[in-house]
């Protein structure tokens, strides 16, 4: 546990001193701040016009995920290609600790970046509280960032296992864009060709994530089949980078 | 400190390591000379637990490499040939960072005192990306002894040091040699008879020799090889030397120098000194030319492979 966190902590740290970790989370609340201005927007004109409804932080954070999709590959290529190519990964593989401890304080130290930028995005919904009266649904608000957290959890419990097995950071980057935007949208496609029910379309259906992000956290449900299909990703990522690490040894 | 017993390590179908088996003791430097190539990074990669051995066993520090990799590896402090660093933290967090995985209270002050001994105190917050090459070293040996291992291999230590360096970081490892067990690979032979206490020569995955250096250089030297030198006129000098009874390979090796040899056994030096001055000539000089543990290296390399292929 402690050698996880230390290997989390530098992590951490490290992201603060490199341009790619800014940028990633510029990215992401410049594009969460565009959207924002314009669901209030859309809003207001939609109450001119007609009852309208009140603006909703879902649609923001539907925008978020997505633009985790992008990201997370940027925040993970480097994690442990980079001690490959640089051969600083001798010396975690020869200091007193796990493989495992190594992959998931990789995952960790990653997994706390991201969510300081969910903390700086819960501006959003607090400042949308301002303008309702009596106020936004707190409940909906917590499920839709839970949601965004897992997602954010699982997409980098990905990368950092594709990085393991990667020494090159651009082919770890664009395998990791594949996965998530395969997980996200590109599995559920085939579920819409099949007849509606059928084992496959119902697996298809099972796999996309926007099932369980959209049709469900994102919508105010928190249910435990959802949760263990993010929870799966996440144990799959780290797996598969632990096996990546422990097969470095042998060749 | 390190037994180690017949260890072999198979990349594919090449085999780079034949059954290696040779120990260390506490106190005890020992050096792996080799050309590259030879086995000697992946002989220390399989000690240090980076990587397991296709066959054989070794027990570092008390603890078998393969079944309690975890207990060696708290016991070792591992220099690798590429000097592990980041470059984008200061020496003293890198050192904490190394410290803190391996549970050292106070890994703060730890990390100064290490800097200390490798002489990289006044640059702690400096950038280990800005470092020259001897300092990057210094910071990597620093990491291999920030826990005060009782094992301690170098794979390379002094490589890329200028001379000042190297007779620095040499007499650190002295020091830690005293009371610890140190293996350390190099293919500067000087740096193997300065500091070693024992050599192992090892070629092609199989370890040809092993013996102190001065051990090693009389076993291989069963002649005396001298250089002598006149002043002036040494027309004829060879055939003096030659007239003297135990001479032999006479070679003339400039104008006023000539090169002969003799057996151990046997010293003619006295008579080749008289007959020369006997003969007229300004001798000026008369010195052996030992055998390098160069020499030494080359000849036993050689003889290895010749020796495959026959």
């Amino acid at each position: 546990m402690r050698n996880i966190w230390t290997i989390a902590k530098r992590e951490y740290d490290h992201y603060f001193i490199t341009p790619i970790a800014y940028i990633v989370a510029f990215a992401i609340l410049f594009v969460l701040g565009l959207i924002f201005l314009a669901i209030i927007q859309s809003s207001i004109q939609s109450a001119l016009y007609s009852n309208g409804s009140a603006p909703n932080i879902t649609v923001v954070n539907w925008w978020f995920a997505f633009m985790l999709m992008f990201g997370v590959p940027a925040l993970t290529m480097r994690l442990l290609a980079e001690e490959t190519k640089t051969g600083t990964i001798e010396l975690l593989l020869t200091a007193p600790i796990r493989d495992y401890e190594l992959v998931i304080g990789k995952w960790l130290g990653s997994f706390l970046y991201i969510c300081t930028i969910i903390v700086v995005s819960l501006l959003y919904p607090i400042v949308l509280n301002q303008f309702i009266t009596p106020s936004i649904d707190w409940q909906l608000v917590l499920s839709s960032y839970l949601g965004v957290v897992l997602v954010a959890a699982s997409f980098l419990a990905l990368g950092v296992g594709i990085s393991a097995i990667f020494s090159n950071q651009v082919a770890a980057f664009f395998v990791s864009l594949i996965t998530c935007l395969g997980l996200f949208f590109l599995i559920g496609i085939p579920a819409s060709f099949m007849p509606p029910g059928s084992a496959a379309s119902s697996f298809f259906s099972y796999m996309v994530m926007s099932t369980h992000f959209d049709g469900a956290f994102n919508a105010g449900s928190i249910d435990l089949s959802n949760i263990i299909y993010f929870f799966s990703l996440i144990a799959l990522g780290l797996f598969a980078g632990t096996l990546a690490v422990e097969a470095r040894r042998w060749n | 400190m390190i037994q180690v017993n017949g260890l072999v390590k198979d990349y594919g179908a090449r085999r780079a390591l034949h059954s290696i088996t040779f120990d260390a003791n506490q106190g005890e430097i020992v050096g792996f000379l080799g050309p590259n190539g030879a086995g000697k990074t992946t002989t220390m990669r399989i000690l240090t637990g980076y990587m397991p051995p296709t066959d054989g066993t070794a027990i570092v520090a008390g603890y078998d490499i393969v079944e309690e990799s975890l207990e060696v590896r708290k016991r070792v402090g591992y220099l690798p040939e590429t000097v592990p660093l980041y470059t984008d933290m200061t020496a003293l967090e890198y050192l904490k960072f190394m410290a803190d995985l391996r549970h050292i209270p106070n890994s703060e002050a730890r990390a100064y005192e290490t800097l200390e001994q490798v002489n990289l105190k006044d640059r702690a917050n400096s950038y280990i990306g800005n470092f020259s090459k001897g300092m990057r070293q210094r910071v990597g040996l620093a990491q291999a002894l920030i826990h005060r291992p009782e094992v301690l291999i170098l794979d390379e230590p002094t490589i890329g040091l200028d001379p000042a360096q190297v007779v620095e970081i040499r007499n650190v490892i002295k020091e830690i040699g005293k009371d610890r067990t140190v293996l350390l690979s190099t293919h500067i032979l000087t740096e193997a008879q300065n500091l070693c206490d024992r050599v192992l020569i090892i070629n092609k995955g199989k370890i040809v020799a092993e013996d102190t250096p001065e051990n090693l250089q009389s076993r291989l030297v069963g002649s005396q090889r001298v250089v002598l030198r006149v002043r002036g006129d040494s027309d004829g000098l060879d055939a003096t030397i030659k007239k003297v009874k135990g001479t032999r390979s006479i070679e003339t090796k400039d104008a006023d120098t000539i090169e002969f040899e003799f057996s151990s056994g046997q010293d003619v030096r006295p008579q080749v000194a008289k007959a020369v001055i006997q003969a007229g000539y300004e001798l000026i000089e008369m010195r052996p030319v030992g055998l390098s543990l160069e020499e030494i290296f080359l000849e036993l390399t050689q003889d290895n492979s010749a020796g495959k292929k026959s």
